[in-house]
């Protein structure tokens, strides 16, 4: 089971740009290592991470899209950022090997 | 003559009463970036399994009892628990660390199995125990029946072991502040644990971490949870007697 960390300012004021930060537990496993028994270690990746926004027209906007890969490390953190001009849905989405999935939602809050 | 061996003497004494603490955490020696890593929630990757903590505490075990049932609001029930760990247990007769509580908090209140002290759902729970002391003082029982394990550990900190010949002292205190391949040697005060070394990739216990050192002298490593283990875990509490915890800390 994955669990996630999503870090989003509260307080946001109309059109400002905020950072958003995400970490989630996943040991990125890269297929390359053997274990202590000498046998190699199925790759275990998470290979797409997503966020899309929807705001009250519900239509869903992709808002940031990262490919990874197995140089990176596990946990893997990413943070980027977003100009808020209206409140909304935050919908995050991991997807990868051995059919991995896990997903987040968060509202935001213009004032 | 006589007056001045008088004064040295009474000097000895009363120095080191006067003499500023000048030990440092593992954090004081790591680079910048690695602890803006510890000291951001939002970035501390041990967080993850501290929030994992957070949901194992209020689930309930196959026989309906969770830690919060008996122990309630972990931020009051548990501030301070970690700093007097480990402590005498009367109903094992030894002393136990703070996983080893746990574990046994599952077996005879839970009705539950015994976890591994490597398993990743035990750190959790401990993780999440820990994080309550953050910023306490390390403050290890003065519990008499805990003086042996303490010796104990003493000597072991002090033997040299493995084909290398080193013993823990001839590194964290002889040479701490100086580095090893690379890297910088700590003073091995367990402020932090269970931790997140970004070496290991993920969240692990002291006696991880005190195998991990033993291997790496060529020594067979004590079994984890032996009376060795838990008496090395004790001395080093004495020893970081009133330094404050980080869990969950990270290090490189």
């Amino acid at each position: 089971m994955a669990r996630s960390l999503i870090t989003i300012p509260t307080n946001i004021m109309r059109g400002e740009i905020i950072d958003i930060r995400v970490l989630i537990q996943h040991p990125m496993e890269t297929g390359y290592r053997r274990g202590s028994d000498g046998a190699m270690l199925a790759r275990n990746l998470i290979r797409q991470f997503r966020c899309e926004v929807a705001g009250d027209d519900k239509n869903r906007v992709v808002i940031f899209q990262a490919a990874l890969h197995a140089a990176i490390a596990a946990n893997p953190y990413v943070s980027f950022p977003f100009r808020v001009d209206n409140n909304g849905t935050l919908f995050f989405n991991w997807v990868g090997d051995n059919g991995f999935t896990h997903t987040e939602t968060r509202a935001l809050t213009v004032r | 003559m006589k007056q001045a061996a008088l004064f040295i003497a009474a000097w000895l004494v009363i120095a080191p009463a006067f003499a500023a603490d000048t030990r440092q955490t593992g954090y004081h020696y790591m680079r910048a970036e690695t602890r803006a890593l510890q000291d951001n929630a939002a970035e501390n990757p041990a967080m993850l399994w501290v929030e994992e903590g957070r949901a194992l505490w209020n689930k309930n075990a196959a026989n309906g009892k969770s830690c919060a049932g008996c122990h309630g609001e972990a931020s009051t029930a548990m501030r301070g628990v970690a700093a007097r760990y480990p402590a005498y247990s009367s109903s094992a007769k030894r002393p136990i660390n703070l996983a080893q509580q746990i574990n046994s908090c599952r077996t005879t209140k839970q009705k539950s199995s015994a976890l591994a002290l490597d398993d990743q759902t035990l750190l959790s729970i401990e993780g999440y125990v820990a994080h309550q002391s953050r910023g306490l003082p390390i403050s290890p029982p003065t519990d008499k029946r805990l003086n042996a394990a303490r010796t104990l550990g003493e000597k072991l900190f002090h033997q040299r072991i493995g084909q290398l010949d080193l013993s823990c002292k001839d590194c964290h205190t002889d040479n701490a502040g100086k580095s090893l391949a690379g890297n910088p040697i700590p003073e091995a005060h367990p402020t932090g644990y269970p931790l997140y070394r970004l070496e290991w990739q993920t969240v692990g216990s002291l006696q991880r971490r005190l195998r991990n050192c033993m291997v790496g002298v060529r020594a067979e490593p004590y079994a984890a949870g032996s009376k060795e283990m838990v008496a090395l875990e004790v001395y080093l509490a004495a020893r970081a007697r009133g330094m404050k915890i980080e869990s969950p800390a990270v290090r490189p």
